[in-house]
Formats: C-alpha cells, structure tokens, sequence
C-alpha cells in the first residue's frame, strides 16, 4: 500500500520539540512541593535483610518517608522494586523521601540495614556444577513453560534445581561447552542421517557477552496523587501497555493511573512495558503525601536498568558440498541473571532453524538465573545471540568448503512461506508470512560491491588487511489484534489516538499516515494524539520486537476502514442511494457517478454527532479491549469516530529481515578493527516512512557493531559486583568508531498478509551487524582467532602472536 | 562459596565498586518551591548570563551548572545522561565554547555568557540553522542526546564553519547516542553547518 503518504518521507509533529528543548522527558517534570528520594541499594549479590533501623534517618530534618519491600504489594514472587532479599549487587532494597537529595543521601547513609550473606554465583556454567551453589533459595534453573491452556493466561515456567555430573564437564578443559541434561528441548527430521550423509561437520562453542542496555535516558520517574488518581511522569516503550503495569505495581485499579510519557529517551527493551521502579515514587508520594522524584542515575540504571542475556552456544553442523546444510545440533547455556525468566535462547533456536532451513535439527537449553542484575529482552533478543553463535561457523564452512560467504548463506536461505521451529502439538511447523532473502542477499553484494570487496580481503598492506563478511538477521516483526481509534471532527481534522511509546522511531505516528492515506485527509489535518493515557488511548502493542508497525498499521487500517464505510453510510442516508455507491476523497464523502454530490467531512462530522449511535462512538464493537472501549466512550459524540480491532487474517508467523555486508580493516599490530564500510538491506515488507526506517537499520546495525567489538556488561565473579557502571566501563559505540558513512536501502516489496504490506525493522539489523562484523575480521585474520564477543585488540593481538586462541574459553564476564 | 561479611565488604571496596546510591546529588528544590532546605546547606546568591538574559540565583558551592540550569532556572532542554562527563548530553556553550555543564561548577561560571539549546532559537521563535538542519534531516531519533550534539556542533562551527565529515565528527564525538545513527546524525549537523553559511 503505497500512496501519497504511505511510503514519503515526512517531517513529524514532534521534531520542533525534540530541537527547542522543550520535549520533556520525565524528570523535566516538576510539582510543587516535590520531594526526591534516594534508593539504599544491596552491596551484597545476594543476602537476606535481618533488620532495618531507620530511626537515625528518620530524625533527620527534611526526611520524609521511607519505603522498604513491606510497602509494595505482593507480585506472585515476581521482581518488586524493593526487596528483602537482594538477589544481585546494586538491587534497591529501601527508598527514603526528602525536601532534597542531599538529606536524602544523608538518611540512607544513616540506615542501618543488617544483611545475612547468602550463597551466589554469577557464572551460568557455576551454579550447574556439582555442588554448585544456587542463585536462590528456591533453585537454579527456568523449566519449559506449561502447555497454555484455553482461555487461562500463560502460566509461569516453573523454578528448579538443577546440576549437571562431573563427566558432563569433561570437555570444559578443551573449550568445549559441556552439554549436560537441558532443561528445555526440541527436534526434528533425521539429525544422524544428516550428519552421516555431510561433507564436513563443524562443532563450534562460541561465548555471547551480556550487554547493559543503557538507553541515554535513566528510569527516572516523578509521582503525585491528586482526588485519589496516581499521576506519574515516566520513561516507557508502551503509553498504553504501561498503564496496567503500574497499576499492579503499586496496588491500584488500571483506571487510577495517569500516565504521562510523551517522548522517552530511548529503551531497546528495557523500557517495554514500563519499569517495576515506576512503583517507588508512586508509592512514596502516597506515603509522604507530596510529590516525589526519583532520578535514577547511570550508576543505578547500570544496576536496575537491564541487560542482554549472555548466551554461550555450541552449535554442531553438517554442509553438503555445495555448502547446503544437512543437520544443525544447537545447545545453549543462557544467563537470565537474578530475575526472569526469558525467552531469548528459544528465539535463538527458532531463528536458527529459520535462516539456515536445516531438514534436520535438533535445540537444547538451559535457562539459568544468576546474581546478576537482571536481564530483559533487549534489541533482537535471541536471534542476535544466535547469529553470534552460528555466523562465524557458517564463515569458517565456507571458507573449509571453498565457497562464498553470500553464496553459503543463499544457498540456505528460507523463501516464501519458510517454515521454522519445532513440530508443534498440531503436527505441523510454523511458518513465517513471507520472506524475501535471497532476493535481499542478491540485492546487497550488488550494492557493496561484493566481489570486488572480497577480491582485496586477505591481502596485507603494511601492519593492515582487510576482510568482508556478511551475515543475515532475523526476528519476528509484529503481533496482531489491536485496537485504533481516531475521529474526524467538525473542525475539519483527523485526530488520532495513539497509544505506542515514543522512541522516535516515528512508527508511533506512521500509523495515522495509514488512517490519513485511505481517507484522503491531508498530513497537515491530522492531529496525532499520544503520549498521555488521561488522552484517551487505544490498546496498542508494546513497542517491542519490532511490533509496532506491523501490529498498528494494521488495526488503523481497520479503524479508517470503519470511518469511511461510516461516510460512506451518513452520505446514503442524507442524499439517496446505498453507501457503496459512494467513495471518499480530498475530505469528502461524494457519489462516484456524481462527484459533486456529496458531503464535506465537516459536514459528515456534524452529521455522525447528530446522529449519534455507532457514527460518534456512542455504540461500540463488541471486541473492542476495555481499554479501547473506555476511551472511546470517553470521545463519544466529538465527531465521526472509526473504532475497530484487528481482525485480519494472517498466514503464518511475520518475521523481518535484514542482511549485513561489513568490510573490516584490521591492524595486526596492534589487533585494532575499523569497520570501514558498512550495508544493511532490510527485507521488511514495504516501507511505510523511508527515512525512518533506514534509520533504523543504521542504528540497529551500529548497536550490532558495538557488540562485535566493544561493548560488554562485567561483573566481579568473587564479590559479585558490577565493574561496568558506567559507560566509560560499558564501552558502547561512539562517531568515530562507525564508519564515516553507511548504507542501508530496503526491498520494499509488501509482505502479503498484512493489508498495508509492513512489517517491522527495529531488530533484525542488531544481529546482522553482529554477525557481519564478526565474519568480516574471522575472513581477515582467520576463523579460529577468536570464539566469543565483544572480540577486542587484545584478544587479535594475543592469538595472532601465539598462533592460537588465547583466550579464557568459556568464562563469562571477561 | 563462603564469604564473611568482612572480607566481603573488604573485597566490595577494593572492587571499587561499591553500589553506593550517593552517585549524583542535588540540593536546591527547596529554595525554588519555598520550602525551607535542611540545616547545612549553604546557598550563594550570584548573577549569571544564560541565553543573552541575567538570572539571578542561589546556589551551593558544590552545585553543577547542569543543575542550576535544570532545577532552579528551569531549563530542561539541558539533558543529564550520566553526570559524570561520559556522554555530552548535559553540552552548553559556556563563552561560545561546548562544556559538559554536569562537570562545571556554576560559581566558576559567574560574567560568562552560557547558552543553552533554549537559547538557540531566533526572535519569533525562527529555529536557529543547525536546528532547522536537524527537523529537515531528522537527525536524531529518541533525541534525548540531541541538544548536547546540537550544542556541540554549534560550538564548533563557530571555529570551523566549513568543517569536513570527518571533522564534524571529531568535534561532536565527545557526545553518545544509544539510537546510534550516527551516520544520518552527522548528515544532519553537516546540513546545519552549510545553512548556517548560507544565512551568514
């Protein structure tokens, strides 16, 4: 669906903001008589809290309130933002309200806090030793999730102990990763067969760091309480997802919070549906009966603020000669840190089955919980773990086989309706809904200049050679079934609600240029609302995984549907005829064989109100979510109102693609990498808002190439502590180690399942990058340099004086 | 694994590493909604030059510009992403020259001429041209770093206003971005530098 909007670039509504300064974010927030607060956090990795003694704090002048875990409501066991028992360095276990930070500082310094030292361990491989010591008191290890049941909502995996034998261990010395019994598990076709019948088996184990996802906005968040309703100003991916969160948080009806984020300073994931710490200035606003401001520095954010899941895999393959695959064995050991748990290491192993389209294969995993600050699903969650894993294998298959980097990956790249993943319980695979690879592999070496590229790799020149390397990045890329609402009113504007995060990705207000393209409403009529649930919001998909464009074009496909046909039926019943004998267009309702016959939108919008019912949003469809409802109750009688849900068919599962071409340049003096040029090609359906979605493979494909060489999440294996609390410590990406300029284009051909033709773009460039970059430097300087990420100088420089690996094998947190 | 409390807190600070919550403090709310600070604080009254205007205030000794212009004068556009000179989100002119506001003392700074983002704008609200750059090339996404990169690329055009990509680069690479199109945030001040050309 491309058209006047849908497909142009634009300048969005809030750009003038964003470079005046007057965006706020959340802690631009002020109220009078705000309060701050301090959080006294765990310097243990893991302990129970014996007794707290605020009385000295308390006698401080200033002190307000003091909030410890006995304040939050009970969540089932799941993570609260205070605890009792701190299960990783850096957990927040009291909050203390005072005029100022200052005294607020004071008064945690003057809290006694009596901790009993309990067992930890911050290496997954640890706590499966035998005798190892477990993270918690309650086990070790995540256990597959419950069958779902109909009607009931998913139920939480269960929580165990598990341990691995002494000869499960054997191979550890080699580097190998030990593969004693998963917890989770899974195959299909003839994995034996497969590999009997290969020309050549690689088995390879490869460490994924973790990774600090340190968005340039901390959690901060400010509360108040005004007749009875929580009023809070915070950081979130998901305005409408969000509101609930916060409500179970603190305690309170759905209805009795406002939420107000209007622009959020980046999330990756952290952020999805809020943040658990939301609850604290909630709650000590309650407490302190004033408004309270928590800012979160980058010190707490690099404790509270998530990271990646660090993954070590071991991936066994059989090629064909030509380089086709004939049985991929995948095993992973995932650390999910103190809370969880995560799904990361199954979307590994179904992206896996997905871009190579093994006939046979077989994932195992174990999802193990750690003393470490807590994970969260963060840009590409799995499958850019598992392209770290497997792309260098499939460099090294090439290169064993004498075939081609692109050629390997086209040979087995899924096509069309590509199946993926287990057989499920129907007998059957999933599916995905299109896929485009080969035509994206083709497209890409063309545009990089492949062949030539690959022509000078290998070669040196002085201390410098270069390699290339390419690699193709999957993920899901959007959900369905949600809600749009949007009113055209007698002032002659389409309003519409918007109820995704703003994370500047622009896919939050992409979804009204839909509405505005089949209603033939010009942009500088259409007035998006978002960022306040007191706004009157649709439920709207968490701005994760790469949903939001997919999902939201869609339901506000719908909803413009439901408008027009609404014209369609005013225009018949005021001026003769059936509503099909009329169309829409330049803001009127008109007869298609009469065109001056018609109606103004102004003039529908006046009617619809007149006429009440289901034209103004008086009568609603019954599917619509309660949360829907309620706000479309509450814009009831405005004007003309389309209110629908998502009810397009889709065949099989949307996922996006994107494929990276990096060249890389590395000094082997001194083991330094320069990413000289770089190309991302996305197969993501057609493209809605150009500009924005080659931003999106740009940026996602930087964060890829952070990870591949710098960026890292440590923590101390003796005390348990973080050692990356900052981000000169974190090392993400900065200008100059991007190359000076990237490319990044797009297929545009229009995914068929979906009416406007888009999926989403956000993640699969992290993991393309990723493993393009890591390709690139195994062509220049070798396959078996290096066997985990980020691969920095020292590790080049070591192995390459040594002649071998050098490198502690599987150690995390190096 | 063992671990008596001593050691550990022995090993905790020799990790230098120590999850201390007294990171980033501020005094001064207080003064700004009339409610009385705690006993200590001691607050100084100076005049400073923010955007071509003298605000008179009160501050601590120990008080960073970043927090003089975000609490007590009200100007947010200022972003604190780590308050500890690693990301440039916090960037102002101070005398036509970028500083990380969180790492300058707003005493020091008394008869200097600061200009914040909010000070960029022309009369009638006619966007400076980096800004202009910036909306027409949508250089930033979540664009909570944008005012310190913008503060920063204005700063330095002012010593090189022809500067090449990789010179621009260099002058704005003391400034993170986590969204990280760096390439097309570089377009953008590039476009800014040549506007600014073009008006001047």
């Amino acid at each position: 669906m491309a058209g006047t909007l849908v497909g142009r670039n634009y300048t969005p509504p809030d750009l003038v903001a964003k470079v005046t300064g007057r965006a706020k974010y959340a802690e631009d927030f002020r109220a009078e008589g705000m309060l701050f607060t301090k959080l006294l956090l765990s310097p243990m990795p893991h302990a129970r809290v014996r007794d707290i003694d605020t009385s000295a704090a308390l006698s401080l002048p200033g002190v307000r309130a003091i909030l410890t875990a006995y304040d939050l409501p009970d969540l089932d066991g799941q993570e609260r933002a205070l605890t009792n028992e701190p299960r990783y360095a850096g957990e927040p276990i009291l909050a203390v309200a005072a005029v100022d930070e200052l005294t607020a500082a004071d008064a945690v310094e003057r809290i006694q806090v009596d901790l009993e030292p309990l067992p930890f361990v911050t290496n997954a491989l640890d706590t499966l030793r035998p005798g190892g010591p477990n993270p918690r008191l309650d086990g070790n290890v995540w256990g597959p999730p419950p069958p779902p049941r109909e009607g009931a909502p998913p139920a939480a995996p269960p929580f165990e102990t598990l341990k691995w034998t002494t000869e499960d261990f054997a191979e550890e010395a080699q580097g190998r990763l030990p593969m004693g019994k998963p917890a989770e598990e899974w195959s299909y076709g003839d994995l034996e067969g497969g590999f009997a019948a290969s020309a050549l088996v690689l088995d390879e184990t490869f460490v994924v760091q973790s990774t600090g996802h340190h968005p340039m906005e901390t959690r901060s968040a400010m509360a108040y309480w005004r007749n009875g309703k929580l009023f809070i100003h915070a950081s979130t991916q998901s305005v409408a997802q969000t509101r609930g969160n916060i409500a179970r948080w603190v305690g309170i009806a759905p209805e009795d919070v406002i939420l107000i984020c209007e622009y959020t300073g980046g999330g990756f994931g952290s952020k999805g549906g809020g943040a658990v710490s939301m609850s604290i200035p909630a709650l000590l606003a309650r407490k302190a009966n004033a408004p309270v401001m928590m800012r979160i520095t980058r010190e707490d954010e690099s404790y509270i603020g998530r990271a990646r899941t660090n993954m070590t895999g071991r991936v066994k393959i059989g090629f064909a000669k030509d380089g086709r695959i004939t049985a991929l064995d995948f095993f992973i050991v995932q650390d999910t840190g103190a809370y969880g748990p995560l799904g990361d290491h199954r979307s590994a192993g179904n992206a896996a089955s997905l871009i190579y389209q093994p006939p046979a294969m077989r994932w195992r995993a174990v999802n193990v919980a750690t003393n470490t600050p807590p994970r969260s699903q963060q840009r590409s969650p799995g499958p850019m773990q598992g392209n770290g894993i497997i792309e260098p294998v499939m460099t090294k298959a090439a290169k064993q086989l004498g075939l081609d980097q692109v050629a390997i990956r086209r040979i087995n790249s899924p096509e069309g309706k590509a199946p993926f993943g287990p057989v499920l319980p129907s007998g059957r695979r999933n599916h995905v809904t299109s896929a485009f690879v080969k035509e994206a592999l083709d497209r890409g070496a063309a545009l990089f200049d492949w062949e030539e590229r690959k022509a000078r790799a290998g070669k040196r020149q002085g201390s410098k050679v270069r390699g290339v390397g390419v690699a193709v990045g999957p993920h899901g890329a959007g959900s369905i079934g949600y809600d749009s609402i949007m009113t055209i009113r007698p002032d002659g504007r389409l309003y519409v609600q918007s109820g995704a995060g703003n994370l500047g990705t622009h896919s939050m207000i992409d979804l009204a240029r839909v509405a505005a393209e089949i209603l033939d409403v010009p942009w500088e009529k259409v007035e998006v609302v978002w960022g306040d649930t007191g706004k009157h919001l649709p439920w709207t998909c968490l701005s994760v995984g790469s949903q939001t464009t997919h999902a939201m074009t869609r339901a506000n496909h719908a909803g413009a549907m439901d408008a027009r046909r609404k014209l369609q039926e005013i225009a018949a019943r005021d001026l003769g005829g059936s509503p099909e004998d009329y169309t829409v267009g330049r803001e009127r309702v008109y007869r298609r064989d009469a065109p001056s016959r018609g109606l103004t939108y102004v003039q529908a919008a006046r009617r619809a109100i007149e006429l009440g019912g289901r034209y103004d949003g008086h009568d609603l469809p019954g599917d619509i979510n309660p949360m829907t409802r309620a706000s479309a109750t509450a814009l009831a009688g405005l004007g003309l109102m389309g209110v629908a849900k998502d009810n397009y068919g889709r065949d099989g599962v949307t996922y996006s693609f994107v494929i990276g071409f990096a060249e890389v340049e590395v000094d082997i003096e001194t083991g330094s990498v320069r990413v000289v040029d770089y190309l991302g090609i996305g197969d993501v359906g057609t493209v809605v808002n150009p500009r924005s979605l080659l931003a999106q493979i740009k940026g996602g494909s930087c964060l890829g190439i952070a990870h591949a060489l710098f960026q890292k999440s440590v923590v101390e294996p003796r005390y348990g502590v973080s050692l990356t609390d900052r981000f000169h410590y974190s090392k993400p990406l900065t200008i100059l180690d991007v190359p000076r300029q990237m490319q990044a284009d797009a297929l545009d051909l229009p995914d068929p399942e979906t009416p406007v033709g888009a999926r989403g773009v956000g993640e699969p460039p992290v993991g393309a990058a990723y493993g393009a970059v890591m390709s690139a430097i195994a062509d220049a300087v070798g396959e078996d340099v290096f066997r985990r990420a980020p691969v920095t100088s020292d590790i080049i420089l070591m192995s390459l004086e040594h002649g071998r690996r050098m490198h502690e094998p599987l150690r995390m947190h190096v | 694994m063992s671990l008596s409390r001593r050691n550990f807190i022995k090993g905790v600070i020799a990790g230098g590493a120590a999850a201390s919550s007294a990171a980033y403090l501020f005094r001064g709310a207080g003064s700004l909604f009339g409610q009385t600070s705690a006993p200590g604080s001691v607050e100084r009254l100076l005049s400073l030059t923010v955007n071509g205007q003298t605000r008179r205030v009160d501050v601590l000794k120990q008080e960073t510009l970043a927090m003089t212009l975000r609490y007590k004068l009200g100007l947010t556009g200022t972003k604190i992403g780590c308050d500890r000179a690693e990301c440039g989100a916090c960037t102002v002119l101070i005398d036509d020259v970028p500083h990380y506001s969180c790492s300058v003392l707003t005493h020091t700074v008394r008869g200097r001429r600061i200009v914040t983002i909010e000070g960029l704008e022309g009369p009638g609200g006619v966007l400076h041209p980096v800004q202009q750059a910036v909306v027409d090339e949508q250089g930033f996404q979540c664009a909570f770093c944008l005012p310190g990169f913008v503060m920063a690329a204005v700063g330095a055009l002012k010593t090189n206003p022809n500067p090449t990509r990789e010179e621009l680069a260099h002058a704005v690479s003391g400034n993170l971005c986590r969204c990280q199109d760096y390439d097309k945030i570089l377009t953008s001040l590039l476009r800014g530098a040549e506007y600014m050309r073009r008006t001047t």
